[in-house]
């Protein structure tokens, strides 16, 4: 049976180009650019045009990209080194209730550290209310940490208004894009970003690899110690074939970027409207419009994702789910909570982000099974209406 | 990360439905955690006659009430308060460490049933 891959969120495959691309490294171009030989020169000038690679993608200039081990890390680096670094400014951070725990994390143990911390509540939609933003950001802010899109309900915020807030109190601003770059388009000039985060692997790059854009003049301090590698701001050997794959990655996506997004979109309409309209008491979480092309998260009253995800599985579908079943904190995603739905309703969540190699004939062959799946659950529950089973 | 044996039981559940007139009905659980289930039983000469289940939650909820249902069928009420969810858990290859305790929770199910049972036979 072959496999139809509906979680681009959890995992991407590499793009051939970008592996081909990568494998000299591994091998006679293993050279390390600290050291001065031609074989350093070599690796060397591989990172600088790298940088350029992905500076590009998002309108930066190249001597404004760091290289990590992936958006983890730049999350970190971003939030903790801002706040270090700028703590006799102010010791006020903010952020939103939808983050990515590798934004809310670090921002917890901050808090612990003596910051103070405001998470931004969102709408039923997930958008970021702008209001509680300029009643909450004081003299007192350094730093607001915001995500560009939600990954797990696609929604996408109204960055360059939070952006306008931000400055205006002299604070730094900080963007989670791993969501949403490649994508849709992104230009951290126009949005006057100061840091924002990417990760290679969503851009169908290698895992492990990841980047920070940090704009000329931003005060940062490092958060890992060492040789002084990424001008001191990211020290260790480079990873030059993740590097070079990442930059490759970004380079495909900014290419196919409006094109694979109108693919993307009229698939994921015809997955969202095929389901609502097949599958009674079954409703869209996050924005109707102002939504990744690639994101369908689907929520169906009296059934959990769990079970959902495990017999979609066996009828050779990869997808994922907001249920704490499927977490390791048996909590619903926050992200859910955060949007208004009750635990329950949190757990029946499934999650569909679809990527490069989906089809149409995908679409149609979920939107083949699914009903009777949603079917089978429900008449397993206690919970669901008797109407309900008589008449679907 | 679940057996074969969680997996078969979760694809084709036994004993899956209600009993419109048991004689004895358990529920446990709680939306809000993700997992409920019902347990409704039909007792026979001091035996467990029938026995039913539906429940809201994931593989491994399914797949415990799935198994205690089968276990209880045909017990004696007395055999069938020792059935423990460690006896579901083993009868079902194992279960993963965070299931043990959120989804396994049909056993209490089953003895609630039964006590319910017992105690609607006290008051006649």
């Amino acid at each position: 049976m072959q496999r139809i891959h509906l979680d681009h969120s959890s995992s991407k495959s590499i793009h051939p180009q970008v592996i081909k691309i990568m494998m000299p490294y591994f091998s006679q171009k293993h050279g390390n650019p600290s050291t001065i030989y031609s074989q350093g020169h070599e690796a060397k000038e591989a990172i600088e045009d790298a940088r350029e690679g992905v500076a590009s993608l998002i309108g930066a200039k190249s001597n404004e990209i760091i290289f990590t081990s992936g958006a983890t890390e730049s999350n970190n680096l971003a939030i903790r080194g801002v706040s270090y670094r700028n703590r006799t400014k102010g010791d006020h951070l903010i952020s939103s209730t939808i983050e990515h725990m590798s934004v809310i994390n670090p921002l917890k143990y901050l808090g612990k550290k003596g910051f103070k911390t405001s998470y931004i509540p969102v709408d039923r939609y997930g958008t970021i209310d702008l209001e509680v933003v300029k009643k909450t950001i004081d003299n007192n802010t350094i730093l607001a940490s915001v995500i560009y899109a939600n990954g797990e309900i696609g929604t996408i915020e109204p960055i360059r208004e939070i952006s306008e807030i931000v400055h205006s109190k002299n604070a730094y601003l900080h963007v989670d894009a791993v969501a949403a770059a490649g994508q849709i388009p992104i230009d951290v000039k126009k949005d006057n970003i100061d840091l924002l985060s990417l990760s290679s692997n969503d851009l169908y790059g290698p895992k492990g690899v990841g980047a920070l854009y940090i704009k000329e003049g931003t005060r940062i301090q490092p958060i890992i110690y060492g040789g002084g590698q990424e001008k001191g701001l990211r020290s260790g050997s480079e990873n030059i074939p993740g590097i070079v794959g990442m930059a490759k990655a970004a380079e495909i996506s900014s290419r196919n970027m409006n094109n694979e997004s109108r693919r993307l979109r009229a698939l994921r309409d015809n997955l969202i409207t095929g389901i609502l309209d097949t599958i009674k008491e079954s409703y869209l979480n996050g924005h109707p419009t102002m939504r990744l092309p690639n994101n369908v998260n689907i929520r169906f009253k009296y059934i959990e994702g769990e079970s959902l995800i495990l017999s979609l599985d066996m009828e050779g579908v990869s997808a994922s789910s907001g249920s704490a079943c499927t977490s390791k904190t048996l909590e619903p995603s926050h992200v859910l909570r955060a949007i208004g739905l009750p635990h329950e309703d949190a757990h029946g969540s499934l999650l569909f982000t679809l990527g490069s190699g989906n089809e149409e004939e995908d679409i149609n062959y979920v939107l083949s099974i699914l009903p009777r799946i949603v079917k089978k659950l429900r008449k397993i529950s206690p919970l669901t209406p008797k109407s309900l089973l008589e008449d679907t | 990360m679940y057996s074969d044996k969680v997996l078969e039981h979760f694809r084709n559940p036994q004993n899956m439905g209600e009993i419109p007139n048991a004689d004895g009905v358990g529920t446990v659980g709680n939306p809000v955690c993700g997992d409920l289930m019902t347990i409704y039983i039909k007792i026979k000469d001091n035996r467990i006659d029938d026995i039913k289940f539906k429940t809201f939650g994931c593989g491994a909820a399914i797949a415990t009430s799935s198994m205690t249902t089968v276990l209880a069928k045909g017990k004696t009420i007395e055999e069938a308060m020792k059935i423990t969810r460690k006896d579901v858990a083993n009868q079902l290859g194992g279960l993963p460490p965070v299931k043990m305790h959120c989804s396994n929770l049909a056993a209490e199910g089953l003895h609630k049933a039964i006590e319910d049972y017992q105690k609607k036979v006290e008051k006649k």
